[in-house]
């Protein structure tokens, strides 16, 4: 009965979100305060069906309703309740579930933080959010019903695959798909601006904290798929330049153009045509990603070919959104205009270059990503684009925009002289040469391109703290607290994602220069020194797990003769399925982690356990500070949207409700 | 500067930065793609002497040989039609075994032994590398369309 009312809610659900998606928007086009005024509660509405199907089908994945084909097929009585529940997102059906869940989640938000919005501005974003949504209702109910039932009910389900029976892969998905969907709220302001023929600062005031936190969910999301990816799958990396990990890395790269370029559309009237078409591209991206990685076509483009249905709707709705969009902006886009205009070396040039060369890196990791699979489908030969050439492309074009982005901040808008950039900026220029050439001897090893990162991040951090200094130098308050606090946290939360950048680009380039990694034979009682420390291998014991049983190695780590760790790196064989896992054990620490886990039996009698075991044992200098880096950008993002200039304009609007935002202060 | 020196040295920039930039992937491509060879492909010599690519098929059963006291394991992939020998130094994932599928990425050895530097196996017990199961299904192909011709070749 339960999936029933579930199935029942996500038809309500179209049926309301049709009338959300056409009604307000046009109201707006004939100019129809009631038609328009429909659009808040219609959001509302359909939010709370979808999350009401959605409590369904996590309420069949709890009670083990194994009648329902997806849970028969994702989900195990003997599965822990916090994975069942996880299941629920861990089947195509379920995600396209959740997607749409946080879609009616953000399209809620808006209804009730955009209460100051024209009426026609608000009446065309949520419309054309419900639009989006009916895409993804159409989908579920008609390709990938999440509630069907399996007839005869199975008596035991297939179980959830043991690589997302992680807490990582419980949180990953849902700040994942926070993140792609949140762009579609930049897009559908984008969207409305363009039918609207409207797009000024306010616009993009409006639209810029819903941007930056989805840019922030989605940093999140991003760097927990890559830790998870270090621990579980028993490699020790923490990027493959994998089409999965690519998909979600596509919409973060426009992402953070579209941030910046917003900035700029906010500060300066500038670059609106740009900032609308990279609203259009970065939510393109999120739903190309959602599908590359949901639809199977990485799997087998065959397989893909051959379920028509699911295949063919995919491509004519991505080829609605994004043509649709596109064609609305070759047609509209001359009505928003470019804006003003500014000089070869400003704040605007360093924006637009950073730009530029972000757009470019996203368009080799499509290419990268997308030539195989072409090549596939048109069965013209099987190719792999692998790590190599994402590295030969991707560091020359984001080393010049890491340097730029010590400049951005200390340049001035408009124009900004060159003789004054050196005056200001030439000893964090010092700072990076010198750290560059003295860090990487300390640290055991000089080469170029150790050399090259250490220098972009100490140039970050000290290009950093010039522009604080500046500031507070600059400033008419008397005491440092002051001016110290005179500063907006849209400031702050600058310097704090740029930072972070910092901190990622130390993570990176230390880990690549300095790692070690070493595939052993160690027998029991055997032990093999690795880059100083020595780690003794002494045997293996089994014993059972909640779903699954597990055979545990026990390796000390011993430093100078004295212990510094016992790991305990493990061997899953999942009951359910019978599938192995690694699980690595990792002794994590600040200057970076020793990472061990165990490969297979290699003793004289292969099958016999007890014998000499294959391990893996990494060293991996500063790994931590790649996800501590990512973790300060979106923290940096968040901090940005606390800033006061957003919630005045609520205020000030609150009060006088038909007068026209005033152009922003330049703050900066 | 006029503004239309600066639009000038805007889409001078602009073009300069996109021609570096097409030139860095293209070069990149070309190097570093990775071609796929079925062991059907290797045997009739199609595959690069001295180039790394990839083989896919299934690890032959009973073909996996460890050598004693180090990490080095032989093991044979075959397509059904073809098998080619492979060696490999280092610990196998965990879903590599005899009868299932697989893909390695190394180069061909002039004896005729693929060295694999990579050995995959992915993420599924029911899952087959889509490169392993073309192998196969191209080779059953093959066979059906040489056996019309030449019935009593294939082993």
């Amino acid at each position: 009965m339960i999936p029933e009312l579930g199935h029942f809610a996500l038809i309500l659900a179209l049926l309301v979100a049709l009338v959300q998606g056409i009604v307000p928007l046009a109201g707006a086009a004939i100019d129809a305060p009631r038609w328009m005024a429909l659009a808040r509660p219609a959001a509302r509405a359909q939010a709370l069906l979808v999350a009401l199907a959605f409590g369904c089908l996590a309420w069949s994945f709890a009670s083990n309703d194994f009648s329902v084909l997806n849970v028969a097929s994702n989900s195990n009585s003997e599965l822990p309740l916090h994975y069942r529940l996880a299941a629920t997102w861990g089947s195509h059906e379920g995600s396209l579930l959740l997607w749409t869940l946080m879609l009616g989640g953000w399209s809620f938000a808006v209804s009730l933080f955009s209460r100051n919005l024209p009426p026609a501005l608000l009446a065309r974003v949520i419309s054309v959010m419900g639009l989006v949504s009916v895409g993804f209702l159409l989908f579920l109910l008609f390709t990938s019903n999440p509630f069907e039932r399996l007839v005869p009910p199975a008596a035991e389900g297939r179980d959830l695959n043991p690589l997302l029976q992680d807490p990582g892969m419980v949180f990953h998905p849902p700040l994942l798909y926070m993140g792609y969907v949140g762009f579609s709220v930049a897009f559908s302001f984008a969207i409305a601006a363009l039918l609207g023929g409207r797009l000024d600062a306010t616009w993009a005031r409006w639209s810029r904290p819903w941007t930056t936190v989805a840019w922030s969910f989605l940093t999140i999301g991003i760097a927990l798929g890559s830790g998870w990816a270090y621990y579980t799958l028993g490699w020790g990396g923490w990027w493959f330049w994998d089409p999965v990990e690519n998909a979600s890395f596509m919409p973060w790269l426009t992402g953070t153009a579209l941030i910046h370029s917003l900035a700029v559309t906010e500060k300066r009237g500038t670059f609106k045509s740009w900032t609308v078409l990279l609203a259009i591209v970065a939510f393109s991206l999120s739903l190309v990603g959602t599908f590359l990685v949901r639809s199977g076509v990485l799997t087998s483009v065959h397989a893909f070919a051959t379920d028509p249905a699911r295949g063919v709707f995919i491509l004519v709705f991505l080829a609605i959104v994004v043509g649709g969009s596109l064609a609305l902006f070759a047609w509209r886009a001359v009505n928003v205009g470019l804006g003003g205009t500014f000089d070869l070396v400003s704040r605007e040039s360093t924006l637009l270059a950073n730009n530029i060369l972000l757009v470019v890196a996203m368009a080799s990791v499509l290419l990268g990503t997308l030539y195989p699979l072409f090549l596939d489908a048109l069965e013209l030969g099987k190719i792999s684009v692998g790590p190599p050439y994402f590295d030969a492309v991707f560091y020359p074009l984001m080393a010049p925009a890491a340097f730029l982005m010590g400049v951005g901040p200390i340049a001035r808008w408009n124009r900004a002289p060159l003789p004054e950039l050196w005056t200001r900026l030439k000893w964090a220029l010092a700072v990076g040469a010198i750290t560059a050439l003295v860090l990487p001897f300390v640290l055991g090893r000089w080469s170029p391109l150790i050399a090259l990162g250490i220098f972009l991040s100490a140039w970050i951090f000290a290009a950093t703290a010039v522009s604080l200094i500046a500031r507070v130098k600059g400033s008419h308050h008397g005491s440092l607290f002051a001016a110290l606090a005179a500063n907006s946290s849209s400031y702050y939360g600058m310097l704090l994602a740029h930072l972070g950048l910092g901190v990622f680009i130390i993570g990176v380039t230390l880990v690549k220069g300095y790692e070690i990694e070493r595939d052993v034979r160690l027998d029991v009682g055997e032990s093999v020194a690795v880059g100083g420390y020595e780690f003794k291998f002494l045997g293996v014991k089994t014993g059972p797990g909640p779903n699954y049983r597990a055979v545990t190695g026990t390796v000390e780590v011993r430093k100078d003769g004295r212990l510094v760790e016992t790991l305990r790196p493990e061997k899953r064989i999942y009951n359910a399925s019978g599938q192995p896992m690694t699980i690595a054990a990792i002794d994590v620490g600040f200057l970076g982690d020793r990472y061990v886990s165990l490969g297979e039996p290699v003793g004289e009698n292969e099958d016999s356990i007890a014998g000499a075991w294959g391990v893996r044992i990494y060293l991996k200098p500063f790994i931590d500070w790649i996800w501590a880096g990512c973790l300060l950008m979106a923290l940096g993002g968040f901090l940005a949207v606390s800033d006061r200039r957003y919630r005045l304009a609520v205020t000030r609007k609150a009060t006088a409700p038909s007068a026209p935002a005033s152009a922003p202060a330049a703050a900066d | 500067m006029k503004p239309r020196t600066r639009r000038f040295a805007w889409i001078a920039a602009g073009l300069v930065a996109l021609g570096v930039a097409a030139a860095l992937v293209l070069n990149a491509f070309q190097s570093n793609l990775v071609f796929f060879f079925t062991p059907s492909q290797v045997a009739a010599k199609e595959a690069p002497q001295g180039r790394a690519f990839r083989i896919g098929g299934l690890v032959e059963a009973g073909s996996l040989v460890r050598e004693p006291n180090s990490l080095t394991v032989r093991f044979r992939v075959t397509d059904t039609a073809q098998t080619i020998p492979v060696s490999y130094t280092g610990l196998l994932p965990d879903l590599f075994k005899e009868g299932k599928g697989v893909v390695a990425q190394g180069t061909l050895g002039p004896d005729g032994v693929f060295r694999a530097t990579e050995v995959l196996a992915k993420h599924d017990e029911n899952y087959m590398p889509p490169e392993a199961k073309a192998a196969v299904e191209s080779a059953h192909k093959g066979m059906t369309m040489k056996s019309l011709h030449e019935p009593a070749t294939n082993r």
